[in-house]
């Protein structure tokens, strides 16, 4: 009985907090739905009177452009820094060479380091390559920016794989190459997961250096979702229509590959 | 088999490396106007691309651009024209935006600015400006604009942007049926100001609706003009006026005042939300900008019937003005389509296509009056015999760093509400 | 032969790395610095050089003066938030009740989400009219509900208004710390607890002897990547706020920044602001990498 009792209380401790992180997307949804005439902050918690899908449409048609984007920029910048990541990780763990830790510090560093710090430097970089303005130029920064954090999910990865495993392969001849083909790749499957998935959702959410570095036939949807919210008279039902939209794919990731993302935190991805 | 993997590897390396220093995937679709048409004839006509950078992203500004670029791309239809656009509140992002890209070397063709001090200590300044004198001697300008006007827009005796609209800043708008109930008057000075409002807030009304951040530097501006008159007013951004005086001291006293008759939730509103209060009826006044009228008009009120109008407390006689305008950057490209696009924006038929549907005034003097509505025509009238002063919040009377240094010191004054450390900062800021 | 070969090889894929962090973190943090001792104001680059007086006038400045204390109560009620419901998350999921699955996934979701998307709604909840005609968010709930005492200004509170900024962002991050501990307590044995149990010790004594020391670790990681998240907040705040809530009561060093550079284009005093918030982060992190380095360096 007591047990009963307690697991009763803790559902509902449970359900109470599950209520409370998901409000504001009862009102992003919600508000997405009602006509324009409906939205009112006095009645912002109530339901809406119809389903207004064209709020959709309309949000749609005006950010496919910059959803478009936003997929080609993070699809690219995830590949890429995952590989980078997942090359220096194992280079890191496995072939240390003198200075490789000091090294490895510093690299680390730059996962830290607030993007105000560097954001003028980077424009005027961008600017002298021939960069600014264009999303090929998002994409370097960051597979760049991106390095630190990738190189430590994976190079806390490979550590828990025993070099005894390295060492045998090494044995039956295999180079530093083969041997990250033949026992590294295979095994990390977990960990490239765990790097795309925080990757891409870094990415897609990211918003200071997509409005500082693109012009805006390159923005991505955060930028052009933000502008939305920021013209003289906002529209706040297609513009949460819009925000949910911006919104759907991190969220379809977290939906699906969350267990991965959580298995990949228990196998040490994130130690320390 | 490691050498092969080896060069794979490189080669995806290599090949990533070299992906992302040239092209890119192909651009998305830029809003564009008609697409360009062969001409038959007329091989002088400017062709390539034009873009022209705004912050006109909503409403009956962005449709106001357009009726301006129909009129441009009817004379040049070879030019293919880029509307580059940047929302944000009065234009922040996009100067962000333009000043990186200025600094960068890379200007579009022409860029909105405000006229004044924020094009003149930004990137006249900085030498990243062609002066447009010639166009106004070509174009017979000097005679048909205000000189007030080309005052706020020369510096070292070039003129150096062209204007396409006025707005006015010291309007005071009000409900007429909430006034009317009441029995009360539009104030003409401070201290009528301070007895509506008085009679206001003893029958429930909130006298004065009010905005966030930038609108409070709005009506503090507003409420400089209306105590200290046009002269000394202008006379704080020459030098001529010290910050530190007793009458500016009254000013500030004004202020504080007026921030007691304000609804509490100003900071979450935007400028658009205040003014839907006194459509609501929540709140009888709304000290804005003429853009108001457009909103109001936008929710299906009609001007001079559900409501009115009146300089701003103490104002009367006073033109606070601000004009968006379209200037020449050093190296843009295509330049000759730029001076063309310049003389439409300065041109009597491009600034009555605009203003009318933007809600604003032009700046040539020869305008179709009859295009414009009731609260436009008494703009009109006012622009011509006011004595014209310049805005500060938007851009006229000080550079962007000054304006920062005040909207810093407003900000600071809203939550502290200690009438002497504000006047300390708005004296250093002035650098006296 | 072939190991020397392996370790040139090794040494020549991680020099991309390494020369890109070296230009794009440490070559750019140098130039920002520079920039922060200089005269810069103004679209030309100006490098007279001013000594540390962009700096002094920083810290003499009111609304810098605000955003310091701000950024101290933020990041100090953040942490506590954050790991105080992320541990509570974690030990009642712990106890795998039914739907856990759907419970972890709900608490998780918010950190894929941009505050982009969610700041217009966080500012609409946390709507700070109290009069009761023009009630809004959490302050109509509130009233609803009749708990009418619970009704407050949230950001635009002259001194507390950015403790209310710390609820959308405890909101996001708290899953996530969650997970951290959630990965924690099951990577401890269970022999171990079982060890506990058998020893007659209740559940209170196990967690508070055996489980929490171990978790020490997860605190560690937790309190670092949540740290140094608030200590550079801008996102949040600027979709919130606009411009730092009322008196800017939830003004930030980031924001104010942001303002100082690409409003006012003084780009020396802004690159002042930058980078003290990158050494109130290099504080936070920099004895952590170096506690890393020696625990690496003994193994």
């Amino acid at each position: 009985m007591k047990r009963r009792i307690t697991r009763s209380v803790l559902h509902l401790l449970l359900a109470g907090a599950a209520v409370f992180y998901l409000m504001p997307i009862y009102v992003l949804l919600t508000t997405s739905f009602k006509s324009f005439q409906e939205v009112n902050l006095a009645t912002m918690w109530a339901l809406p009177s119809g389903i207004h899908l064209d709020n959709f449409v309309v949000a749609f048609e005006k950010l496919s452009p910059n959803l478009s984007n936003s997929l080609s920029l993070t699809v690219a910048a995830t590949v890429l820094s995952a590989i980078l990541g997942s090359l220096n990780g194992y280079v890191l763990s496995k072939w240390k060479f003198r200075g490789a830790d000091l090294l490895f510090t510093a690299l680390l560093f730059g996962m830290f380091i607030p993007y105000q710090s560097i954001l003028i430097p980077l424009v005027r970089f961008m600017q002298t390559i021939g960069l600014y303005g264009k999303l090929w130029g998002l994409v370097l920064t960051h597979v760049i920016y991106g390095i630190p954090m990738t190189t430590l999910i994976f190079r806390n990865y490979y550590a828990t794989i025993p070099n005894e495993m390295v060492e045998a392969a090494h044995i039956d001849g295999a180079d530093l190459l083969g041997i990250y083909r033949y026992v590294m790749l295979p095994l990390a499957i977990p960990s490239f997961v765990v790097v795309m998935i925080w990757q891409f959702t870094s990415i897609w959410n990211e918003f200071l250096f997509a409005v500082t570095l693109t012009s805006p036939r390159y923005w991505p949807v955060t930028v052009a979702l933000q502008n939305l919210a920021g013209s003289q008279i906002v529209e706040w039902n297609v513009q949460m229509a819009g925000a949910f939209l911006a919104a759907l794919p991190t969220l379809l990731v977290y939906i699906f590959l969350g267990r991965f993302f959580l298995r990949g935190l228990m196998a040490g991805a994130l130690k320390g | 088999m490691s050498r092969k993997v080896f060069s794979f590897v490189t080669l995806v390396l290599v090949a990533a490396l070299l992906v992302v220093s040239c092209g890119g995937p192909a651009p998305t679709e830029a809003p564009t106007e008609e697409p360009e048409e062969a001409p038959p004839e007329a091989p002088a006509a400017p062709g390539g691309e034009l873009e022209i950078f705004s912050w006109w992203t909503a409403g009956g500004e962005a449709e106001g651009l357009e009726a301006m670029l129909e009129i441009f791309q009817g004379q040049y239809p070879d030019v293919e024209i880029i509307n580059a656009t940047v929302a944000g509140g009065a234009g922040v992002d996009a100067r962000a935006v333009l000043a990186t890209r200025m600094q960068g070397g890379d200007p579009p063709g022409s860029f909105q600015v405000h006229a004044g001090h924020e094009l003149i200590d930004t990137y006249v300044v900085a030498d990243q400006m062609e002066p447009v004198t010639f166009l106004y001697e070509e174009e017979g300008w000097l005679d048909v604009y205000p000189p007030d006007l080309i005052d706020i827009l020369s510096y070292e005796g070039d003129v150096w942007s062209v204007p396409v609209n006025i707005h006015r800043a010291n309007v005071l708008w009000y409900n007429t049926a909430v006034f009317e109930e009441n029995g009360l008057e539009p104030p003409g000075t401070m201290e009528e100001f301070f007895e509506v409002a008085e009679a206001l807030e003893a029958v429930g009304v909130i006298p004065l609706s009010l905005g966030e951040s930038w609108t409070e530097v709005h009506l503090f501006e507003t409420v400089l003009l209306g105590t200290l008159g046009p002269d000394a007013y202008a006379g704080l951004w020459t030098g001529a006026t010290d910050w530190g005086s007793a009458e500016v001291k009254e000013a500030l006293d004004n202020f504080d005042r007026t921030l007691d008759y304000v609804n509490e939730d100003y900071a979450a509103l935007s400028w658009d939300q205040a003014t839907q209060l006194v459509i609501d009826g929540t709140a009888a006044m709304n000290i804005m900008g003429d853009w108001a009228e457009g909103y109001f008009k936008a929710q299906g009120w009609t001007p001079g019937v559900e409501f009115g109008w009146a300089p701003s407390p103490g104002s009367g006689g006073s033109f606070d003005a601000l004009s968006d305008s379209f200037g020449l950057p050093k190296g843009a490209p295509n330049r000759d389509a730029v001076v063309a696009w310049l003389k439409v924006c300065g041109s009597k038929e491009g600034q009555d296509a605009f203003n009318p549907i933007k809600g604003s005034i032009p700046a040539h003097t020869g305008a179709d009056r009859s295009l414009y509505d009731e609260y436009l025509q008494s703009a009109l009238d006012d622009f011509a015999q006011d004595a014209i002063v310049p805005s500060l919040m938007h851009g006229a009377a000080a550079s962007p760093s000054w304006q920062q240094d005040v909207i810093d010191a407003v900000g600071l004054f809203v939550g502290s509400r200690d009438v002497d450390a504000f006047q300390d900062a708005l004296s250093a800021a002035a650098g006296m | 032969m072939h190991i020397t070969r392996d370790r040139l090889l090794a040494m020549l894929l991680i020099s991309p790395s390494v020369l890109a962090i070296g230009i794009f973190v440490y070559g750019f943090i140098g130039w920002t610095a520079r920039a922060s001792v200089s005269a810069w104001q103004g679209l030309l680059p100006d490098y007279t050089f001013v000594g540390l007086d962009n700096f002094v006038n920083l810290f003499r400045n009111p609304r810098f003066q605000i955003d310091m204390r701000n950024t101290g109560i933020f990041t100090a009620l953040f942490l506590v938030a954050c790991l105080v419901i992320g541990l509570l998350l974690a030990v009642l999921l712990d106890r795998r009740p039914r739907g856990e699955g759907l419970f972890r996934n709900i608490y998780l979701f918010p950190m894929a989400i941009s505050f982009i998307v969610t700041g217009v709604v966080w500012r609409w909840l946390l709507n700070p009219a109290t009069s009761v005609e023009r009630l809004s968010g959490f302050n109509l709930l509130f009233h609803q509900a009749g708990l009418d005492f619970l009704i407050s200004k949230w950001y635009t509170h002259p001194r507390l208004g950015i403790a209310a900024i710390v609820i959308p962002a405890t909101w996001q991050m708290s899953g996530f710390t969650m997970a951290l501990y959630l990965a924690g307590l099951r990577s401890i044995p269970e022999p171990l607890r079982e060890a506990a149990r058998v020893d007659g010790a209740g559940e209170w004594l196990t967690y508070r002897y055996i489980v929490m020391p171990l978790l020490k670790p997860v605190t560690l990681s937790a309190v670092i990547i949540l740290g140094h998240t608030s200590l550079k907040i801008f996102d949040l705040v600027m979709a919130i706020t606009q411009e730092g809530g009322q008196g800017f009561s939830a003004d930030v060093p980031a924001m104010n920044m942001w303002y100082t550079t690409f409003r006012a284009l003084r780009f020396g005093q802004g690159a002042a602001i930058a980078i003290i918030i990158l050494v109130t982060v290099a504080i936070l992190i920099v004895p952590y990498l170096i506690h890393t380095f020696r625990t690496e360096v003994e193994q």
